[in-house]
């Protein structure tokens, strides 16, 4: 699998939640997304960019555009260095969230991508990792 | 800050939202719709969506907050303009905007308010909730 290219973008506000927007729609459309799968990564990108402004205190964004040979594909790992989630199955769960938002972000974002990755432990923040493929 | 535009339209308020809301920006709207409902007197609210790209649980819980606050204050509120790929995300993500009433545009949006007027003006109350007759 090759690396086309990739960045990093840090997510300190509720601005920088657009700009991450913004900016993973303009990687999808340069990797030839269609407009469903646009949209439904940027949404997901979204969802963890606010989860990482909210419950992580702030953190960072790494975009990566890749190519297994066959197809090109959008990863992004969101990580943060917050206070962690202690029950991770519990975190997946439709509707629940320990804010006050609807607790569709993670497993919202689970639907959203082709591969979803999450790490997180008290105290040592939190990673997750989507890739959509084209 | 900026604010989202609230045209007065006879009974109605419109709203066209052209811009990536941060989240600040999306609360502001909510907050300064409700107050013009009531300074305007307001019997329905038109939001339209069309130039979204993305609507995220944030947006969604958003016009859902709209929507519940005007029928409090006895207006409604349809939704209209939604793109086909925001509404393929929306569900994806598990979100199906429970009590909130769409129309394809504009104009469809106007006829359901003012259908809802009329309905009004004959069945006193909660016309959606008339009860059943025998």
């Amino acid at each position: 699998m090759s690396l086309l290219k990739t960045e990093t973008a840090a997510i300190q506000s509720d601005t920088d939640v657009v700009l991450v927007r913004q900016k993973v729609r303009a990687w999808a459309i340069e990797l030839g997304f269609g407009l469903v799968d646009q949209t439904k990564i940027v949404t997901a990108a979204s969802e963890l960019a606010r989860n990482v402004l909210i419950y992580g205190e702030g953190g960072t964004v790494r975009l990566e555009a890749l190519n297994d040979g066959m197809r090109k594909g959008l990863r992004l790992t969101f990580e943060d260095h917050g206070p962690g989630i202690s029950d991770l199955e519990l975190a997946m769960k439709d509707g629940y969230s320990t804010g006050t938002g609807l607790g569709l972000g993670l497993s919202g974002a689970k639907r959203l991508s082709n591969e979803f990755n999450l790490r997180s432990a008290p105290g040592e923040g939190t990673q997750v990792m989507i890739t959509r493929w084209k | 800050m900026e604010r989202i535009p609230i045209l007065k339209m006879g009974e109605f308020l419109l709203v066209t939202i052209q811009v990536d809301m941060h989240d600040r920006l999306a609360m502001a709207l909510q907050e300064d719709l409700t107050d013009r409902i009531v300074s305007a007197h307001a019997r329905g609210v038109l939001i339209d969506i069309s130039s979204l790209d993305v609507v995220d649980s944030f947006i969604g819980r958003m016009l859902g907050h709209i929507a519940a606050m005007s029928r409090i204050l006895d207006a409604e509120t349809v939704v209209v303009g939604m793109r086909p790929a925001v509404a393929i995300t929306l569900v994806e993500l598990g979100l199906a905007l429970p009590g909130i009433r769409t129309a394809l545009n504009v104009e469809k949006g106007m006829d359901l308010l003012r259908r809802a007027q009329e309905q009004d003006f004959w069945e006193p109350g909660d016309s959606r909730h008339v009860p059943a007759q025998d």
